[in-house]
């Protein structure tokens, strides 16, 4: 799997470390079902999918990628700053 | 038809043409009391349960394509019991136990082989977690020895004990613990259910779930509607999807599990090894296969299979444990979908909907409790009540935060496991 | 035998053969040069142990198995077809007792009528324990084909990278054309063969364009800068986004291997691909058509036209299509006595100078160790004819398994009764030639010339004009025949002994799913992985259900396409080499004082320093303990994670990743941090120090250093990309070193250009200093509950000043410390590692609940839901014996006294434990269900792995100078 970093190129996947669904942070103070919805209901689309990714062996950027889970063509792949937002 | 030498001998003799199919074929009924939703172990073992524990037979299991046909067909085959969370160590302890009668109860042999388990440990700190770990199993009325190093020597001989990167400072022996043909698990607790009057529905694919006023109706399927009163769900790798059905979103996201045979070769390695360092187990199956497996390719994924970096190193981390491997070709490699649970343990509960119930989330570790899964969730189906070994599988615990079943510590990320 | 004036190479070659000795020729296999000397038996089968030959000429074989070498350097289930022979080659038979003529499994054979399909899931079973003591060792000792010698390996293998426009799979006909257009249009093309010689099915031709003109094109490549030719080099695995894995057979036919590898595991990132990996033909299923004798049509013609070699005197053909009377007649050409044709087909004209039957088939084969005759039912009736070589052809599979490694189907193509590539199955890859289907020359050469045109194109190149040869036009014809019906056993995947008989009671068994029948009979699981049977056995399967073929469906093919070593996957992790090491800069003084290093993730510390006296490691922990708490230790603290921090909001981030606050910390001044995980469980503790107003450096655990980088630049660059702040690690920068104990000032002062006081450096106070000249930094912090600090300097000066600082805690009574006496030391003091914070602990757990302060921060939502704020949760304590047993082991369960150790009575758990020289006895840290609360209770520890008992009384996890006036001294 090779995943076009922004900043430095296509590069193999092992230079990258993936953590997981893009969401929002929610903003509540209080416990509740968005705080229970971020940590930890998903999608899991079977499909087309945006998740996070650091570029830990390379330029270090977090990015948000947009993957098909089925047939893992990468789509597309952009800083995350502010992505998830 | 009762399976015996005898049997196999009479019919060798008569050319075999006496063998008759192990499971009936038959048309989906319009109605039945039970549908469960997925033909893989899990679901057929559920089946087996509801007909021989609970006398329910009016029972439809459906699955989309084949049975055993998902993780049960695909896996490292091991099994064991040796959590050390309450609530995780009381269901694998009676999983276990329900492995040591299988072929009795089922008339079957899956070749369950308990060769013994050895997880290797390589520093202090992973030699106390290791005997919180085994004091866990013995509370719980498993098995468990701390080996030293010479100890893990004697059993596995040919381990790198000289030049390894990480060095072996022993093991923890769990002799119960070990192999069974998995095609066979699903296949006799398919064969089973299916002379307990069970229907096995193959390619029937559900499209839908019907719900009304808060209770299920039946199924919408690649067959046609089928109306029941219970419906329980047991997919899988695709658990999300067909929970959807039913507005549901689970705490899961699906992750690719490779897994490695080689060809055959004559007997090398006894036991299942465990080699916590490396992300690395292995064991030799009963036609000489050397079958091992690692760490999830570390992606969402729904594809069943992976790429070369978790190949490459599951391979490594064979060489540095035990280099008499490296000769070995490997002749296949597979990936599985897991459901990744984000504590990493599985779930069997009810579910918003009256009638409508849930079994998933196995991540990595579903093949050893699917004569306990099964068990558990034909009980919680039957009685609508929790079964004290499963007590602990709820759905709700991660919003509580109550009875966190979090053996690897790391966190309720999914990605973490 | 040979053929005067045929073959390869004129050099001979000597090697043996399960200890015979016999002469090849340089460029033979050890197949062809087996059948070279007439050798017919080579192998037995896998659970019948029936008499094998050599059945092809190429990778698929599925008989002549053999172990290549001896002793650790012994390969199993080599490919006889494959490996090549080089001088002093020991090649051996496998799978036999006691030899390969005499083999006492064949015993098995006579029993086949009890051992059909799955006969081991219907017996076996009990009594309890006899499975695994009696009938699981004698079926395993039966399985299996080679033996591993269980013996490291000597030689070593490697793996590499490699780039290229346009991957090539496979040097044939098409192969070459692709080859040849990409490369002349100036793509950087790769063309990758697993035949050490490439040319594929034009080295088996006896008419041009054939060898030659495959030399001529190969010529031209090679002179090419922008391609390389990979012979020997077979590509197993078609993997996301262009990238594809290879393995090279670097050395392994060589005889002085001259310090090349043995194997090469390539990983190929290609921008395009073109797979023309050719066709495997496929046998016919009849009546002991098992028998040394019996080969694939085309391997015949393989081994005539490249080896020179015959296998028989008596040579028949048996085919359903036309390929079988090119053969015949290229045989009679060469001089071989053919003893006929048999053509399945009735309508078909004889052609050329040897007899033909049509409508007829071959229905049984005799001779046991060697083919000695045939039966053949002819439209009339049967006859006999003596033969001791039988080609037989029953079509074409094209080689699609690459196109089928991303999840792809293949499909049913009528026409030629195969199945062929589904296009685009493999983004950016074509198939041409052969394997996509196109059976003719003419047709290879141009679809081969397509597919790199099409390549190129999507390069954004042009391609040059080539121009290629004539080729006879001439017809594919084939009427499928899968199985002759009749009696006995005919196999279908010889390998694994299936069948059509195994396939057929499968299907009646309801395993009627063509995976269901795969796993059931094993067909297709055995080392050739089906490329010799599956379609003939989807067939059977598909005649014995009334389905079609393709209704039936196929197995999934799944990389490796050509089995891989693990040696080869696996290279360079033997050893050492599985991770990397990391060594502090004091690591060879370490190692100098005699100090044995244990492993802290990827570093190496020292775990005590023993002098000379000192036999058990307890003496020098006791003593480096007993040294910190009266005068003074030096510990190498490195390996802690150092992040540098800077930036006007560096605070603010800050205090974001910590469940305390940072904003109010002082310039000069350090404070402890706890950091949690957004799940509200704590992640990983340490201090960060404020060095300047926007400026500050955390340190982690040694542990944890990766994860809270990563974590930092998570919560800044995707949680708060609008604070204005920059992090770096500098773990590996500063070498930093603690130095513990009552007479820590005085030996600092000793080596620091300025000297400190308690009022100038308080404790948790921090700033620059200068040491002999070199600017450091110092920080007085304390994990061992002494008056301490940290200094550290550039790592360029570390090893340096560890001496120094050693040689001047010596002066004063002190020495170095290593990993035993910093546990021993932070437990008495009951402060936290990973062993307390593994993942499921809360800060309210460690005592920590109200550091969480009232801003936002990670994991504190999360850490507020109710079970992670339950009072009966378990809270850390500390332990001491009380009873008999003094001995307290980390790992042990907690138990009201007098409970039984059961699961259900469990109260907690120890995480930490040591024998305390500071205050005589045995201490631990463990959690405790509502703990806090039941400090002086004695309560029961049980460690049923070390057979421990011992009652302990609970107490403050502080267990030495709770009030902490020594820090601050």
């Amino acid at each position: 799997m090779r995943i076009p970093c922004p900043i430095c190129g296509t590069r193999d996947r092992r230079e990258f470390t993936y953590v997981g669904a893009a969401l929002p942070r929610p903003s509540d103070e209080e416990w509740g079902a968005g705080w229970d919805d971020y940590l930890h209901n998903r999608e899991n689309p079977a499909g087309e999918t945006r998740d996070l990714w650091q570029h830990e062996a390379g330029c270090g950027a977090w990015l948000v990628v947009t993957r098909n889970t089925v047939s893992h063509a990468v789509l597309g792949a952009e800083l995350a700053r502010g992505a998830t937002a | 038809m009762r399976f015996s030498a005898l049997k196999v001998l009479k019919e060798g003799l008569t050319g075999n043409k006496g063998w008759t199919p192990h499971w009936r074929d038959p048309e989906p009924k319009p109605e039945y009391d039970i549908v469960i939703i997925g033909g893989g172990g899990h679901g057929l073992a559920t089946a087996f349960y509801l007909a021989k524990e609970h006398g329910l037979t009016n029972v439809a299991v459906l699955e989309k394509g084949y049975l055993g046909g998902g993780n049960v067909g695909r896996n490292t085959t091991i099994v064991r019991a040796n959590y050390f969370l309450p609530g995780n160590s009381e269901f694998y302890s009676h999983s276990l136990k329900l492995w040591e009668g299988m072929e009795d109860e089922l008339n079957y042999n899956v070749m369950h082989s308990q060769r013994g388990l050895i997880n290797l440990f390589h520093s202090d700190g992973q030699r106390d977690a290791f005997a919180r770990r085994g004091n866990a199993m013995i509370n719980q009325g498993d098995d468990a020895v701390l080996l030293d190093r010479e100890g893990v020597r004697k059993h596995l001989p040919y381990l790198d004990f000289d030049n390894g990167r990480f060095p072996i400072y022993g093991g923890l022996y769990h002799p119960r613990g070990g192999t069974a043909r998995h095609d066979a698990v699903a296949w006799g607790y398919a064969r089973g259910a299916s002379d307990r009057g069970v229907d096995l529905i193959q390619n029937c694919e559900v499209t839908g779930i019907d719900i009304e006023g808060g209770k299920v109706r039946g199924v919408q399927t690649s067959r046609g509607a089928i109306r029941a009163k219970k419906v329980g769900i047991v997919v899988a790798g695709r658990s999300g999807q067909v929970a959807a059905m039913a507005g549901m979103r689970l705490p899961i996201e699906s992750h690719v599990l490779q897994a490695f045979v080689t060809e055959g070769l004559k007997p090398v390695i006894d036991h299942v090894i465990s080699f916590g360092m490396g992300h690395f187990y292995i064991s030799q199956s009963d036609k000489g296969g050397l079958v091992f497996g690692g760490d999830l390719d570390f992606y969402a994924s729904y594809a069943a299979r992976g790429n070369l970096p978790m190949v490459e190193h599951v391979m490594e981390a064979g060489m540095t444990l035990m280099p008499m491997i490296g000769r070995a070709r490997v002749l296949r490699s597979w990936g599985g979908i897991m459901d990744m649970t984000a504590d990493g343990s599985p779930i069997i509960d009810k579910t918003g909907v009256d009638g409508l119930y849930i079994d998933c989330g196995w991540c990595y570790g579903g093949f050893k409790a699917v004569p306990g899964s099964g068990f558990s969730f034909a009980h919680l189906i039957a009685q609508d009540r929790h079964h004290a070994p499963a007590a602990g599988f709820r759905l709700d615990r991660f919003r509580t935060g109550h009875g966190l079943l979090d053996e690897e510590g790391t966190g309720s990320q999914h990605n973490l496991h | 035998m040979r053929i005067a004036g045929r073959g390869p190479g004129v050099r001979p070659v000597s090697f043996s053969f399960d200890g015979r000795r016999y002469e090849g020729r340089e460029g033979d296999t050890l197949a062809s040069a087996l059948l070279a000397n007439d050798v017919a038996l080579v192998g037995r089968s896998f659970k019948y142990h029936r008499p094998r030959g050599v059945m092809t000429a190429g990778p698929e074989e599925p008989n002549a198995l053999v172990t290549i070498g001896r002793g650790a350097a012994a390969t199993p289930n080599t490919r006889a077809t494959v490996q090549e022979v080089f001088d002093g080659l020991e090649a051996f038979s496998q799978n036999r007792w006691p030899s390969l003529d005499w083999d006492l499994l064949a015993l098995n054979d006579l029993a086949a009528p009890f051992l059909g399909a799955g006969f081991y899931y219907k017996t076996f079973m009990g009594p309890r324990g006899w499975w695994e003591r009696v009938y699981e060792p004698l079926i395993r000792r039966a399985a299996g084909l080679g033996a591993l010698s269980g013996r490291p390996a000597p030689e070593r293998s490697e793996k590499a990278f490699a780039f290229c426009d346009l991957l090539v799979i496979g040097a044939g006909p098409a192969g070459l054309t692709a080859a040849l257009v990409a490369g002349r249009s100036g793509a950087d093309v790769i063309l990758a063969d697993e035949d050490f010689r490439m040319g594929g099915r034009l080295l088996a031709k006896g008419a041009e364009p054939g060898p030659e003109w495959a030399a001529g094109i190969l010529a031209e490549l090679e002179s090419l800068p922008n391609v390389r030719l990979m012979p020997r080099t077979t590509v197993t695995g078609a993997y996301d986004q262009g990238t594809f894995g290879a393995l090279e057979r670097v050395s392994l036919h060589l005889a002085d291997p001259n310090g090349l590898p043995r194997e090469c595991f390539w990983r190929i990132v290609a921008k395009r691909a073109v797979l023309a990996a050719g066709a495997l033909e496929r046998p016919v299923a009849f009546r002991n058509n098992d028998r040394p004798g019996v080969m694939m049509a085309s391997a015949v013609r393989a081994y005539l036209h490249r080896w020179g070699v015959v296998p028989g005197k008596r040579v028949a053909v048996f085919g359903n299509n036309d390929g079988a009377h090119v053969l015949a007649s290229e045989l009679v050409a060469a001089g071989v006595n053919v003893v006929g044709l048999i053509d399945s087909r009735h309508d078909v004209v004889p052609s050329g100078d040897f007899r033909v039957w049509t409508g007829t088939q071959v229905c049984n084969a005799h001779g046991r160790k060697r083919l000695e005759a045939i039966t053949l039912r002819t439209p009339v009736g049967t006859e006999r004819l003596a033969v001791d070589c039988l080609a037989v052809s029953g079509g074409w599979n094209p080689s699609l398994h690459l196109t089928c490694h991303l999840g792809g189907r293949p499909e049913w193509q009528r026409d030629i009764a195969a199945f062929v590539p589904t296009p685009g199955a493999v983004p950016g890859l074509r198939a041409a030639g052969a394997c996509n289907g196109a059976f003719t020359l003419g047709a290879c050469l141009s679809e081969g010339r397509a597919a790199a045109e099409e390549a190129l194109g999507a390069l954004g190149m042009t391609p040059k004009a080539v121009d290629l040869p004539e080729a006879p036009e001439a017809q594919y014809n084939i009427t499928p025949l899968w199985s002759v019906p009749g009696k006995g056993r005919a196999w279908l995947d010889f390998q694994n002994d299936v069948t059509v008989k195994d396939v057929a009671q499968a299907a009646q068994e309801n395993f009627r799913s063509v995976e269901h029948m795969k796993r059931y009979t094993t067909q297709g699981m055995a080392p050739d992985q089906g490329k010799n049977s599956n379609v003939n056995a989807l067939a059977v399967l598909a005649d014995a259900t009334g389905q079609t073929i393709p209704g039936t469906g196929t197995t999934t093919f799944r990389p490796p396409y050509s089995p891989v070593s693990i040696a080869a996957m696996g290279a360079g992790a033997e050893g050492k080499g599985f991770a990397p090491e990391r060594f502090t800069t004091s690591h060879r003084a370490a190692v100098g004082m005699g100090a044995p290093m244990i492993e802290a993730g990827l570093w190496y510390r020292p775990s005590y320093f023993p002098l000379r006296s000192e036999t058990h490691w307890r003496q020098s922990c006791d003593r480096e303990v007993q040294m910190v708490r009266e005068a003074v230790g030096i510990c190498d603290v490195s390996t802690l994670g150092k992040i540098d921090i800077q930036g006007p909001d560096a605070a603010a981030l800050l205090d974001l990743v910590y469940a305390n606050r940072f904003s109010t910390l002082k310039e000069g001044r350090v404070r402890y941090g706890l950091m949690l995980r957004e799940d509200g469980f704590v992640m990983d503790d340490g201090t960060t120090a404020r060095l300047g107003p926007e400026h500050f450096v955390m340190t982690t655990t040694t542990a944890a250093a990766g994860p809270v980088m990563r974590h930092l630049e998570f919560v800044h660059q995707v949680l708060r990309p609008e604070l204005d702040v920059s992090m770096i690690s500098v773990t590996e920068q500063w070498a930093q070193f603690a130095v513990a104990g009552p007479k820590s000032r005085e030996l600092l002062n000793g080596l620091l250009d300025a000297p400190v006081d308690n009022d100038s450096f308080p404790f948790m106070a921090c700033g620059d200093v200068s040491v002999m000249g070199v600017a450091a930094r110092l920080f007085r912090i304390s994990f061992s509950g002494e008056h301490a600090y940290e200094i550290a300097v550039p790592a360029r000066f570390g090893e340096a000043l560890f001496r120094e600082l050693v040689a001047r805690a010596e002066g004063l009574g002190g020495g170095a410390y290593g990993m035993e006496a910093l546990n021993v030391l932070r437990i008495e003091k009951g402060h936290i590692t990973h062993a307390e914070i593994h993942g499921r602990t809360t800060a309210g757990d460690i005592g920590m609940g109200r550091m969480i302060a009232a801003k936002d921060c990670i994991g504190r939502v999360a850490a507020s839901r109710p079970g992670l704020t339950d009072p009966d949760r378990e809270q850390m304590v500390g332990l001491r014996p009380v009873g008999d047993v003094k001995q307290l082991t980390a790992g042990a369960h907690l138990f009201d006294a007098g409970a039984a150790p059961l699961r259900e009575n469990a109260q907690g758990y120890v995480t930490s434990a040591c024998f305390s020289p500071t205050l005589g006895e045995t201490r631990a840290l463990a959690f405790l269900k509502r703990g806090r609360a039941r400090h002086g209770e004695h309560i029961r520890m049980v460690d049923h792995l070390r057979g421990i008992d011992a009652l302990c009384e609970v107490t403050d996890p502080v267990a030495f100078d709770p009030e902490g006036g020594r820090l601050r001294g």
